[in-house]
């Protein structure tokens, strides 16, 4: 980790938002290099999904910066703050059901976004070829024309995790990807978020502090909306604050 | 409510059942009825093209309007000036203290023709107002509502009030709309008389074919890329949105294509009854137009049709026996389908058509003598009809199969 370079990718500054005076992120300042897997653990209500949240303009700042790649995403609506490269995986699977898993990834091809753009949307060479790559990065391509809402609750994961590597994001957020996995499940996800990680900037979100340490570049630790500790996994876990509200209990 | 592209060709909105539909339409109901029952049939199917919006709307993008006689309105209202200004021509007004204007506008003391009467002289500005007015309207409602956010509940309610608010406008602006009564008395398109036995033939056949080509268009924007987008929308909203759409113009779309359609519909229910009025327009009329899709399957354009049929039958039969229990009826109606065949007419069919046809074909074989390998035999082409099957039974390893042929198939 080259400290000295200033080229983060990602760049929060005295982000802030406050839902009816509760402070649920109170001035985070938090820096993510390409490349970069980081992982922000801390207890409930610490403000971690809320501030994926604010980085991908589901909830607006009350103040602070988001800076990505150079561009303000504060202002942003969600589908502009997607199309600048910010992939968001939600907590609980987020899958069209309905939907083959071909469908699903096919959906999240980054072409044919607008209204009359889906009506001219045609299922080109180019769009089965990477259905096809990205199915077997996330290991379904066996389960191609399944229904996804057949799918195990692992292979969902993977699934939404797959639609957001159509879209080529360069900032990747997952909240609590292995929540509900397998030891088997955990260990081939953290294999797979290794591989993804690779040319672009990763955020995750997650308790399972095994498999934390298997994944994370650095560690974040968020508590009442603020970063009460970041480095290695080593240094986190080590530090006394730390130990006091969340890794003690 | 499976869904996968095998559905377009062999379920309730295949091609086979479109086709099978226009056979009922253009051949069977007219050999069928006498002029008057057909009329009536013409009349029916206008409402079937707000039925059919609904089902693009409400089925597939999961956005329910209980406002869309606002739209059937418009496209009425549109096509009832035209027809007014060309009932109301100097000659035959003349006993008027303003000739060359409607019969109402004179009743009400309005000595000069509105100016925004002024272009309903002109059919091609009649024709394009039944298509642009409804949709721009919609555009208006859809994009105050859906960009920010309001949807389900709330948007049901405020498009309520849209067809309450449109009715009281109506009826309040007498002079200018023909008021309570509405545009009645309407004779005549470029010359030729609507109220022949000829023209109502004519106009039956003509709204038949618009309505199939209709269905025909709308079926071929639901198995785009755009269709299988409405479908994620309805089940994730937030998905859709984080995968780099913008959700409010896809409802905004789909508003005003179901608007559109509704228009067109109106339009032609003026051509075939031969007034409109208010009562067309308001929450009730609203609400059956629902109801209608509801029965027929909301995910079921074809379906929806016959829903319609039905259930207008229905209320031409009962309301003539039992006037007051109508109502009760149709509500009742409602209810039931909610909650015991949440997908309608076209559901029960899709859900018991495989039996139904292995039953007619075990009865055909037994006719024939032909021994039972053969009704064995035909059981393999019948599976696709199986996809239709709710979810959690439709997941066997036949199932992967049907749909890959699906892929093949494309």
């Amino acid at each position: 980790m080259n400290a000295a370079r200033k080229e983060f990718a990602l760049t929060v500054e005295d982000l802030s938002v406050s839902f009816d005076g509760f402070k649920a992120v109170d001035g985070v300042n938090l820096y993510v290099e390409r490349d970069e897997l980081r992982v922000i653990i801390g207890p409930n209500g610490a403000g971690k999904t809320t501030l994926l949240d604010l980085i991908c303009g589901k909830t607006k700042a009350s103040q602070g910066t988001i800076k990505f790649k150079e561009r303000e995403l504060t202002k942003m609506a969600e589908y502009e703050v997607v199309r600048s490269g910010v992939g968001r995986k939600f907590q609980t699977p987020s899958i069209y059901e309905n939907l083959t898993v071909y469908e699903n990834l096919e959906v999240s091809f980054p072409r044919g976004r607008s209204v009359f753009g889906c009506l001219a949307f045609k299922r080109t060479p180019d769009v089965t070829e990477r259905v096809n790559a990205i199915a077997e990065t996330i290991n379904l391509q066996d389960h191609l024309q399944r229904e996804a809402g057949a799918l195990s609750h692992g292979q969902k994961q993977w699934l939404e995790i797959g639609m957001l590597l159509m879209q080529e994001p360069e900032l990747l957020m997952l909240d609590e990807p292995v929540a509900g996995m397998s030891v088997k499940e955990r260990e081939q996800t953290a294999e797979l978020l290794q591989r993804i990680c690779k040319g672009r900037s990763v955020i995750v979100i997650e308790h399972d502090m095994q498999f934390v340490k298997n994944i994370a570049h650095r560690v974040t630790v968020l508590h009442q909306g603020k970063v009460l500790c970041e480095g290695s996994i080593d240094k986190v876990q080590s530090d006394p604050k730390v130990i006091e509200v969340y890794l003690g209990h | 409510m499976t869904f996968s592209l095998k559905k377009f060709f062999s379920g309730s909105n295949g091609w086979v059942s479109i086709a099978l539909l226009a056979v009922v339409i253009l051949v069977v109901f007219p050999l069928a009825f006498d002029l008057f029952r057909l009329n009536l049939t013409g009349k029916y199917l206008t409402y079937a093209f707000v039925a059919i919006g609904l089902v693009t709307l409400w089925g597939y993008g999961g956005v329910l309007s209980l406002g869309q006689g606002v739209f059937f309105g418009l496209g009425g209202y549109a096509m009832a000036m035209f027809l007014k200004l060309e009932a109301s021509d100097p000659e035959s007004t003349k006993i008027q203290s303003t000739p060359g204007i409607p019969d109402f506008m004179d009743w009400n003391q309005i000595t000069a023709l509105p100016w925004f009467w002024e272009p309903f002289h002109s059919f091609t500005f009649t024709l394009l107002a039944i298509l642009v007015v409804p949709a721009l309207f919609a555009y208006f409602i859809g994009a105050a509502m859906f960009k920010r956010r309001v949807g389900g509940v709330y948007f049901a309610i405020i498009t309520q009030a849209i067809a309450l608010i449109l009715t009281i406008l109506i009826i309040g602006q007498q002079g200018y709309t023909g008021g309570a009564n509405g545009m009645t008395d309407l004779k005549t398109l470029h010359g030729w008389d609507i109220r022949t036995d000829s023209a109502k033939y004519i106009l039956y056949f003509l709204t038949g074919a618009i309505l199939i080509g209709v269905i025909a268009g709308l079926r071929w924007m639901l198995a785009t890329k755009f269709g299988r987008l409405l479908l994620a929308m309805r089940d994730r909203e937030d998905r859709v949105r984080f995968s780099g759409y913008d959700v409010a113009n896809f409802k905004i779309f789909m508003f005003c294509i179901a608007a559109i359609v509704s228009a067109i519909g109106g339009a032609l229910f003026t051509l075939q009854v031969g007034f409109m009025s208010p009562s067309f327009v308001g929450i009730v009329p609203s609400i059956e137009m629902v109801i209608f899709t509801a029965v027929g399957g909301r995910m079921s354009l074809v379906g929806a049709v016959y829903g319609a049929l039905l259930v207008n039958a229905g209320k031409t039969l009962f309301s003539e026996s039992f006037p007051e229990l109508w109502l009760l009826l149709m509500g009742g109606l409602f209810i039931a389908v909610v909650m015991f065949f949440p997908n309608g007419l076209a559901g029960l069919y899709e859900k018991h058509s495989a039996k139904l046809k292995m039953l007619l074909q075990s009865l055909l074989a037994r006719r024939g003598q032909v021994a039972p390998a053969p009704v064995s035999a035909t059981v393999t082409p019948l599976e696709p009809e199986k996809i239709v099957i709710p979810k959690a039974r439709a997941r066997s390893s036949k199932g992967k199969k049907r749909v890959l042929t699906s892929e093949g198939s494309r």
